[in-house]
């Protein structure tokens, strides 16, 4: 089996078992106010992470290309409130003619 | 239908909808990431949970292992699960219907939910049910369009899928950085992760990051 696939059945098993357990485990067990904070957190640091990595670097090295000058319109248009369809597609475009032109 | 319902079902349905526009965006990384429709596609219909997905896609496709996905994306996963901890007292199921019920349990189901405590249970479940199964349905019919758009596009670069990928978690992230406290904790993330990445193995750079979300949180704000 390849990487891919253990990667796509093995997030779908454990996404499913956690939200199952969600279901299954009685309340009291996990209200630790300090577990829901961190839980809070961990999809900021994980998703800006993934923004950062992908933006600047290219097989484990870092570089700066057209992806970054896409990325800073997708900023600016989050900023001006930009619907997500916007902020993506302006991205793309801002990245395709650089790389087109470049 | 009561007037109440109608409220409930017009938001659980403007809400699945646009959240399921997403679906385009991540039916395009899946290609551009390398992996094949059909895994975008079972991704959408078995994961079903964004971020989770987007995580996964984003780690292999740098490179990064499937050890290194899959728990990054499972820590993404958690949520789901206190989401599952607040949604049983209000849905009350067992059996098959528990099981349906915990793979539509995801920010939105669960937000909708939520936010008709004032109209009573019932209006609550409704909300549930409604949100869980049309997001589900449209999440996964744009991630076949935007896989089979992305798959028909060739050379990801040439179309700015590098840069639409990025700025579609950017997007995910972005209503999540209220203040100063979560605005510093993702700039420390984005310079971490990219100051490992030379360092350690692709896809080991972001999941390092949790440990700053622990730091963070584990100190009450002020």
């Amino acid at each position: 089996m390849s990487a891919m696939w253990v990667g796509v059945l093995g997030t779908s098993a454990i996404a499913f078992i956690l939200k199952f357990m969600g279901h299954s485990i009685p309340e009291k067990y996990l209200t630790n106010p300090r577990m829901l904070r961190i839980n809070t957190l961990i999809p900021i640091a994980l998703l800006s992470a993934l923004v950062g990595v992908q933006t600047l670097t290219d097989k484990g090295k870092w570089i700066i290309d057209q992806r970054l000058a896409g990325v800073c319109v997708a900023l600016i248009a989050l900023r001006l409130k930009a619907p997500y369809f916007v902020v993506v597609i302006s991205a793309a475009l801002t990245s395709a003619l650089i790389y087109r032109f470049k | 239908m009561s007037r109440v319902n109608r409220a409930t079902a017009t938001q659980s349905l403007s809400v699945s909808f646009t959240v399921g526009l997403y679906g385009i965006a991540f039916g395009a990384a899946g290609i551009a990431a390398g992996f094949s429709i059909l895994q975008t596609c079972l991704l959408s219909l078995l994961t079903f949970s964004g971020a989770s997905q987007f995580a996964i896609v984003g780690v292999m496709g740098a490179g990064g292992s499937a050890l290194s996905g899959i728990a990054t994306a499972s820590l993404l996963g958690i949520r789901n699960g206190l989401y599952g901890l607040r949604m049983a007292p209000v849905l009350k199921v067992r059996g098959a219907k528990r099981i349906i019920a915990a793979q539509v349990t995801i920010d939105e189901s669960t937000g909708v939910a939520i936010g008709q405590e004032d109209l009573g249970n019932q209006a609550m479940k409704y909300g549930f049910w409604l949100t869980g199964f049309g997001v589900y349905f449209f999440w996964n019919i744009f991630t076949v369009l935007g896989a089979l758009g992305a798959q028909a596009m060739g050379n990801p670069s040439a179309w700015g899928l590098d840069a639409a990928v990025p700025a579609a978690f950017l997007g995910l992230v972005w209503p999540r950085l209220l203040g100063r406290f979560e605005r510093t904790l993702a700039a420390s993330a984005v310079l971490l992760a990219i100051a490992l990445t030379p360092v350690i193995s692709a896809g080991l750079p972001i999941i390092t990051t949790a440990l700053l979300a622990v730091a963070f949180g584990w100190k009450v704000r002020p």
